[in-house]
């Protein structure tokens, strides 16, 4: 390998290469946690307390081990069971599944906060389960968790670095290579931390413009 | 009419309802009251059937509320119902909260609902506020806004629970001339309040509830002046 290079062009674009990934994973990671977690939170939220402390029990496994552990184990099973499933397929999936136990809980507490009594005056009106749940709960309970729900976000993106274990080259890896070439970490991980810092704020800013829209005011 | 037959509610070991018997005429407007937990409210909402019942029979011009083939979604069209909470929708405008049923449940057209949620809203002297949120409204205009969203469903029977218990003392009569307004009109009222002089001059008949009973029935001047049962003449001393 070459040593002792200087920071080029290229190499910035390597970067982004890699940022381009990162937002991928996250992408696909964050829907499908969410899908999942909308569905696993109303489930929490409104069926017998055995099925919801069965399910709150499961997800509780995929909170409290630590992501690695889950993405290393999910990618052994992959080769094992001969899945051959493309990694980034397995990272996706894998970090999916994690948010979406996070992403229950934020459900679950958003249907919380909306008062049985709002829910009933609803029925009231003769709006059917369905229609109650989505022109009344899941829309309050939208803007009541939404900060939690741009956290969550901005948490997975960060996790996501997490699938250079598992052989995929988002932009933590990128740079780590950046870094073997270059010989200037700091500068390296500076530049690094600044496309991270890119990334995250839009998503930030977006999250304060929707609350501010959504003030019910 | 609303036929309420020997109706038994329970939650859990409580028994909340104990064989309730009552009929209210199209046209008559019913007063229920009693103590706290006597289980007025309960009442009320298995009318709708927002509640179920273990016994009994409660049918709406003929259709049973707790039978299952009963479309609960098509009857509560027509049973309007107000509670002591406001329950505004608080993401929706007040015109939205009112159009929202409209469209949803009568499929009615945008400009056709909110021609009606304008009247109905206009009714009941919220003109003005039509694109405010609920957050920023009073109480009492809260309220009204409620009482608005149920009527413009066009219902036959309103079910009032205790729709000033949570109101400034200010904001009372408000709301109050609201209902008065509504029977005057000869809406079939059924409403459970702890204003007795209202009570006793919109309705036509008192039912003083007890223990999950109807412990004594009558007209108004019977039930404040000449209450045949000890429980009822300590009830309403209490309250004056
Ligand atoms: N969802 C419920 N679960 C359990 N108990 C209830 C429920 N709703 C009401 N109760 C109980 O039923 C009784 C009657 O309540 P309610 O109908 O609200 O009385 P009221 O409106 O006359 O004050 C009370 O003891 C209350 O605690
Ligand atoms: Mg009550």
């Amino acid at each position: 390998m070459y040593f002792g290079g200087s920071f080029t062009w290229g190499d910035f674009q390597f970067l982004l290469y890699g940022a381009a990934t990162t937002i991928a994973i996250t992408l696909v990671s964050v829907l499908i946690g969410t899908c999942l977690g909308v569905v696993f939170g109303l489930i929490r939220s409104g069926s017998p307390w055995w099925i919801s402390n069965a399910l709150g029990a499961v997800l509780d496994v995929f909170r409290s081990v630590p992501l690695l552990i889950q993405l290393v184990l999910f990618n052994s099973f992959n080769s094992i069971l001969k899945l051959n499933w493309p990694t980034f397929a397995v990272g996706c999936l894998c970090l999916g599944i994690y948010a979406s136990a996070f992403c229950t809980e934020i459900v679950r507490s958003g249907v919380g906060a909306v008062p049985l009594t709002t829910r009933r005056a609803a029925r009231s009106l003769g709006l059917s389960w369905l229609q109650e749940l989505t022109s009344i709960t899941l829309p309050i309970a939208t803007r009541v968790v939404f900060p939690s729900w741009i956290g969550l976000t901005l948490g997975v993106m960060k996790d996501t670095a997490l699938v250079l274990w598992i052989g995929i080259v988002e932009l933590l890896r990128s740079s780590q290579i950046v870094t073997s070439r270059v010989q200037e970490p700091l500068l390296i991980l500076c530049i690094t931390g600044l496309i991270y810092f890119f990334m995250s704020f839009p998503i930030a800013r977006l999250g304060n413009q929707l609350e501010k829209k959504w003030g019910m005011q | 009419m609303i036929a309420i037959e020997n109706v038994h509610k329970q939650f859990g070991a409580l028994h909340v309802l104990n064989g309730v018997d009552l009929t209210v005429q199209k046209g008559e407007v019913l007063s229920m009251i009693g103590g706290s937990g006597s289980g007025k409210s309960t009442m009320l909402m298995c009318i709708n059937g927002l509640e179920g019942i273990q016994q009994g029979r409660i049918t709406v011009d003929g259709v049973e509320v707790h039978s299952k083939n009963t479309d609960l979604n098509k009857l509560r069209r027509r049973i309007g119902i107000v509670f002591q909470q406001w329950n505004a929708f608080p993401h929706l405008t007040v015109l939205e909260n009112v159009t929202l049923a409209l469209r949803k449940v009568l499929r009615k057209s945008k400009e056709e609902a909110e021609a009606i949620a304008v009247e109905q809203l206009s009714h009941v002297g919220l003109r003005e506020k039509l694109s405010v949120f609920p957050s920023r409204l009073s109480g009492g205009q809260q309220q009204r806004m409620a009482i608005a969203r149920a009527l413009a469903m066009s219902p036959d029977y309103m079910l009032f629970d205790e729709v000033t218990s949570a109101l400034d003392p200010q904001l009372v009569g408000e709301v109050l001339d609201t209902l008065r307004m509504l029977s005057k009109e000869g809406m079939t009222m059924i409403v459970v309040t702890h204003e007795m002089r209202f009570a006793r001059e919109v309705s036509d008949r008192i039912a003083f509830f007890y223990k999950g009973q109807i412990h004594e029935i009558g007209k108004p001047d019977q039930i404040f002046d000449n209450p045949t049962k000890q429980e009822t003449a300590s009830f309403v001393r209490s309250v004056l």
